[in-house]
């Protein structure tokens, strides 16, 4: 049961329906803020041991993707499989408008999204049959072909199969290459990732976000008051395929390349667990489950490295499976609705204090 | 009593008090090898308290579905009649999907509770005036602007049949957590929030003591005479039904044995057979 916070009430729907309401929530708003502003030198200076600025940028990105994964697994109950698919989507589409086309690059991260999100719903039309686990390895068959088309088509293809983008042009400025690169990156990627994480808050709090988790909750009960559940699955894949269109056209820009390798059945995996690890149906949640996700296997092997030094190199990959593999079972087990629960629950225990509950 | 004036109507059906709402003619229903509904027939007038009831198993729930699409009859009509901007017409519901129907103001409750478990009663409430908002995606992720403004103008009328309904002080529990009895209450008033223009309750006092009972038909009784709603209701509990009901429709394995006002209904020697056996 959560702490109901007394004592704070409100005299209009206005106030009511903001994101932050009280002071308390105000000033965690600014301290993350905050700390936001001066990562780049943190990352750079005194904490550049555990966090590395090209980490974090790639944690922005796939925040992202988890946002939208969450929108479709957490707040409409639909299965996919195939996130990884859709962001390899975004990220040759944003590649071909890009470097085939030669058009600027923010026309092709739109195209992107737009062209991903229709994608998205065309794949996401088993979910009017399918439930469940048989959603799911529907949902397999969109990454699977997806990444086949992606690694068949040659004009896609700079080498291997890889298409490369030059570096990032906007108008007369170019972002500077490794070293001051991150640190600009790390600056539009955030402006995104802040956007992304802002737009998908406020949809799940408006008509439509409702209209998904009605459909989560209570399918015959949304038919019965109206809700088009046929419509709302399909949108709530669209808008999900949308985020990863962005994310992957990010991912291209970011990298410099994209490549069907990067975006197989494990990355698809790996969000789902983003998504599950960060507490389903919230949209706070997926980022933490996307920084936790990209950041601790980072932190394991260095870890690692610094316990057994360089003759352990060889062994760190499989050590650090082990140990990601031990924490999330952990987490299943003792915090099953994830990160964000754990929050809310440090939250009440400060709300509750001197009492236990 | 009502305590303060309402700023809106519940009813959103323009027939007239007394001229017939809904039709349903030679519905037949079969499960495979089961005939659910053998040519059920009745006539359902605006203003009513409409009861449909019968003995475990006679097929009112199933009579209910059909109405709301849940089910689709394999014979038969059912028209709800309707009025708009003074313009008789009727419409045929077997052929629709439940998301049309509920567009009609069709609404209506379930025998096992099926609200939105995870969602606070606010939101189950702003739920039920999904047809009456736009969705559009970008406008929600903006918030600002038509999102919100859509958000405060329904508020409002939620927060009307909140105040009807008596439950402001579970306005922001989620439903999951509720006693039984406030869970049917805001099952209710999610169907109230469609703004009915035909309401359909499927038992909604089953399972409740006697003062929750009578709290459940003081509220159905508020909405259809104060607030003009026909209300088409299946309960068991024979003495609510015979003290609110305006019109009773019985069933039996299928079938409509007695069609009549609560006194006429008493007396039926068909009606009471089927309720106490044949002394043979």
């Amino acid at each position: 049961m959560a702490a109901s916070s007394t004592g704070t009430y409100f005299t209009s729907y206005r106030a009511e329906s903001a994101l932050r309401r009280t002071k308390a929530e105000w000033a965690r708003l600014a301290l993350i803020a905050g700390f936001l502003l001066a990562l780049p030198s943190l990352a750079t200076g005194p904490l550049h041991q555990v966090l590395e600025l090209h980490v974090i940028n790639m944690v922005l990105i796939v925040v992202i993707g988890a946002v939208g994964l969450n929108i479709l697994i957490g707040y409409t109950g639909q299965i996919s499989l195939g996130h990884g698919g859709f962001l390899c989507v975004g990220a040759f589409t944003a590649g071909v408008f890009y470097q085939r086309f030669d058009l600027p690059a923010p026309v092709g991260i739109f195209a992107a999204v737009v062209f991903t999100a229709a994608l998205g719903a065309f794949f996401g039309l088993p979910a009017l049959r399918l439930k469940g686990l048989y959603l799911a390895i529907a949902t397999l068959a969109s990454q699977t072909v997806i990444i086949f088309v992606a690694s068949q088509w040659s004009w896609l293809h700079d080498q291997g199969e890889t298409m490369n983008l030059s570096r990032l042009r906007i108008g007369g400025f170019e972002i500077a290459a490794r070293g001051a690169g991150h640190w600009q990156w790390y600056w539009i990627l955030l402006v995104f990732a802040v956007l992304s994480v802002y737009a998908g808050r406020n949809l799940v709090r408006s008509s439509v976000g409702r209209s998904f988790m009605a459909v989560r909750d209570q399918d015959i009960a949304a038919a019965a008051i109206g809700v088009n559940v046929t419509r709302a699955k399909v949108t709530s894949f669209a808008v999900s395929s949308g985020f990863a269109g962005l994310a992957g056209a990010l991912w291209a820009h970011y990298r410099g390349n994209a490549t069907p390798e990067t975006f197989v059945l494990e990355t698809s995996i790996l969000f789902v667990a983003m998504v599950i690890v960060g507490g389903l149906g919230s949209i706070a949640g997926a980022v933490y489950g996307a920084a936790f996700m990209w950041m601790v296997p980072e932190l394991i092997t260095k870890a690692l490295l610094n316990v057994g030094g360089s003759e352990w190199t060889s062994r760190v990959p499989h050590l650090e499976m082990i140990f990601f593999g031990l924490l999330i079972m952990l987490f299943l087990i003792f915090e099953p609705r994830g990160l964000d629960r754990i929050w809310q629950r440090t939250k009440d225990y400060f709300r509750f204090w001197p009492f236990r509950y | 009593m009502l305590t303060r004036a309402y700023q809106f109507d519940l009813n959103s059906s323009g027939v007239a008090a007394g001229e017939p709402l809904l039709d349903v003619s030679g519905v037949s229903l079969r499960f495979g090898g089961i005939r659910a509904l053998s040519d059920v027939s009745f006539r359902m007038r605006q203003g009513d308290i409409h009861a449909v009831i019968g003995p475990n198993g006679a097929g009112k729930s199933s009579m209910l579905n059909c109405v709301s699409g849940l089910y689709r009859p394999q014979e038969g009509r059912i028209q709800l009649h309707t009025v708009r901007d003074g313009e008789v017409g009727s419409t045929d519901l077997v052929t629709r999907k439940p998301h049309q129907i509920a567009r009609l103001g069709v609404a209506r409750s379930f025998q096992n509770i099926e609200l939105f478990g995870h969602l606070s009663v606010l939101e189950n409430l702003m739920l039920g005036r999904h047809i009456h908002m736009k969705h559009r995606v970008l406008a929600g992720m903006v918030w600002f602007g038509p999102a919100r403004r859509q958000e405060f103008a329904h508020r409002e009328f939620v927060e009307e049949v909140i105040d009807l309904l008596q439950l402001q002080a579970h306005r922001h529990a989620p439903v999951g957590a509720l006693a039984y009895g406030i869970q049917k209450r805001v099952e209710f008033g999610r169907a109230l929030c469609i703004e009915p223009s035909l309401l359909l309750l499927d038992e909604p006092m089953a399972g409740m003591n006697a003062e929750e009972k009578e709290d459940m038909a003081r509220f159905v009784l508020d909405v259809n005479e104060l607030r003009g709603v026909s209300v088409l209701i299946i309960e068991h509990d024979m003495s609510v039904i015979m003290d609110i009901s305006s019109h009773i429709t019985v069933l039996d394995f299928g079938k409509v044995i007695g069609d009549g006002t609560p006194t006429e209904i008493a007396q039926n020697d068909d009606v009471i057979r089927a309720y106490l056996g044949d002394d043979e």
